[in-house]
């Protein structure tokens, strides 16, 4: 096959899954498990994708106080390590979107996670080559999503 | 060879597309897809409306449940699915039919003609204290936060682009006289209420078709607020934590940027993060909106490159653009204020 046809089916593949798939700016998913065991699949599924946690941050100090009836609300913090030096070294204005993050809290018996598409980091900053970057660390947020909601 | 090669190919893809296209869509799968996380697995609501209350499927028509995933509710959250095909919309809401045994209702679009003036005064009798003077609805999103449980639903934005759009009149008129039970929305009818004075109520509502969405924000908001200290990273840090402190917020913690990647002694101390918070800005953030989680805790992180340090923070105008949520907006322009506020006195 030459470059050509190649170049022609990519293309023709990249039309086709337009119209499936919609850069959506937040993603979100409920999980069916509680909320411990969330936490645990979600851990589990980040580094099934080759990411280090580096931090669960706690985000419910005071709320049953000041009435919520939830208080099981962390961020989840994660990356690559080489990844994410090399770009926030070349591109500063990245840094307040990294590590990459996950928000999970409790709804009742559920669980439900959101985070931004990194898909859409390239309204932030529009670059050929961290925009192939972005896709996959989408790619990776919807398939850690979906590892967690395909949970029963 | 090529054009056996290339004809092959083609068919494949063109088979891998039409697939798509034409297989029968699983309404199921797409509720939960699109709709489960904020509505529930079971449409028992949550961050969204509880959908499944058999007073809510017995009287919304299948054209507004329609037209509710399609147009949303612009600034409310709800977002607009104008990605689906109609197909794929009718098949959601087949699903959710299923929910309840009530039987669509089938509405005239006809509209009900009533005295706006007359409706104005009802409404600001009957109708304002739940669903706001100028029919901007209630606050806050879902029952985890926003909300005590005791309430199932938030009053709708009936000035809302999107409701206006997908309900027609008669809806809503039977809305008002039969009320919805299991929510605060009582019948007007059991409230004294005459036919022709509900008929006012419809008309005043309808003329809030005037009202528009806020308009996108044109132009580019830049991601990121960036500024240059001219001090050194050691001072920039101390007048960072003083300005953060100034602002009424709590730092809750300094660490390096490679915290948690490489071992302690190994970071690179010219990336510094420095997380802070202000508890009763966390506490109205969650209120308006359970996923603020995404742009939380608040942080600044300092960059030292070539003996300049810069201070770095996301702009808080440009997230909240992607919520659909305009009291989210507001507070997102306060925070822009502060964070802005604190880079300047931080940099200086």
């Amino acid at each position: 096959m030459n470059t050509r046809l190649i170049k022609l089916s990519g293309f023709i593949l990249a039309v086709i899954l337009s119209n499936i798939v919609v850069a959506q700016d937040v993603l979100m998913i409920r999980s069916s498990q509680s909320f411990p065991e969330t936490m645990t699949t979600l851990q589990n599924s980040i580094i099934d994708h080759k990411y280090v946690v580096s931090r669960v941050q706690r985000v419910d100090i005071g709320l049953t106080k000041a009435g919520y009836k939830t208080d099981l609300y962390r961020i989840v913090f994660f990356g690559k390590h080489a990844e994410i030096k090399r770009i926030t070294d070349k591109h500063p204005e990245l840094v307040p979107y990294l590590p990459l993050k996950i928000a999970i809290f409790s709804e009742k018996d559920e669980t439900i996670l959101t985070a931004l598409n990194p898909a859409n980091f390239s309204k932030i900053l529009d670059n050929p080559e961290l925009n192939i970057l972005y896709q996959r660390w989408a790619n990776d947020v919807r398939s850690i999503l979906d590892d967690v909601a395909s949970v029963e | 060879m090529r054009i056996k090669t290339g004809i092959h190919l083609a068919m494949v893809l063109l088979t891998l597309g039409s697939s798509n296209i034409s297989a029968a869509p699983n309404g199921e799968k797409l509720y939960k897809q699109h709709c489960a996380a904020c509505h529930g697995t079971d449409g028992k609501g949550g961050v969204g409306v509880p959908i499944a209350l058999p007073s809510f499927l017995d009287s919304v028509s299948d054209r507004y449940l329609h037209r509710t995933i399609r147009f949303g509710r612009p600034d409310r959250v709800m977002p607009a699915h104008q990605h689906m095909s109609d197909v794929q919309v009718d098949s959601i809401v087949k699903y959710v039919r299923k929910m309840s045994t009530a039987r669509a209702p089938v509405y005239d679009q006809k509209p009900v003609t009533g005295d706006i003036n007359n409706g104005k005064k009802l409404f600001a009798q009957y109708c304002a204290s739940c669903h706001g003077a100028n029919g901007e609805g209630g606050t806050g999103t879902g029952v985890t936060f926003s909300r005590p449980r005791n309430l199932p639903v938030i009053a709708p934005a009936l000035n809302n682009a999107g409701f206006l759009a997908a309900s027609s009149d008669a809806m809503i008129k039977r809305t008002l006289m039969n009320g919805r039970k299991g929510t605060p929305m009582n019948s007007f009818i059991k409230q004294g209420l005459k036919e022709d004075q509900i008929n006012n109520i419809v008309s005043y509502v309808r003329s809030f078709s005037g009202h528009k969405a806020k308009v996108a924000q044109t132009g580019i908001v830049p991601g990121s607020l960036v500024y240059e200290s001219s001090e050194n990273m050691k001072d920039t840090l101390a007048s960072l934590k003083k300005s953060i402190i100034g602002a009424n917020f709590k730092v809750i913690r300094v660490q390096t940027f490679e915290s948690g990647f490489v071992k302690k002694g190994k970071e690179d101390p010219k990336k510094i993060i420095v997380y802070f918070c202000n508890f009763n800005m966390l506490n109205r953030a969650l209120a308006i909106d359970p996923r603020v989680g995404l742009f939380l805790p608040c942080r600044v992180t300092l960059i030292e490159k070539n003996g300049i340090v810069k201070l770095i923070s996301i702009n808080p105008t440009a997230m909240s653009g992607k919520f659909n949520n305009s009291e989210l907006d507001k507070l997102c322009n306060e925070m822009k204020n502060l964070y802005e506020g604190i880079l300047e006195e931080a940099s200086l």
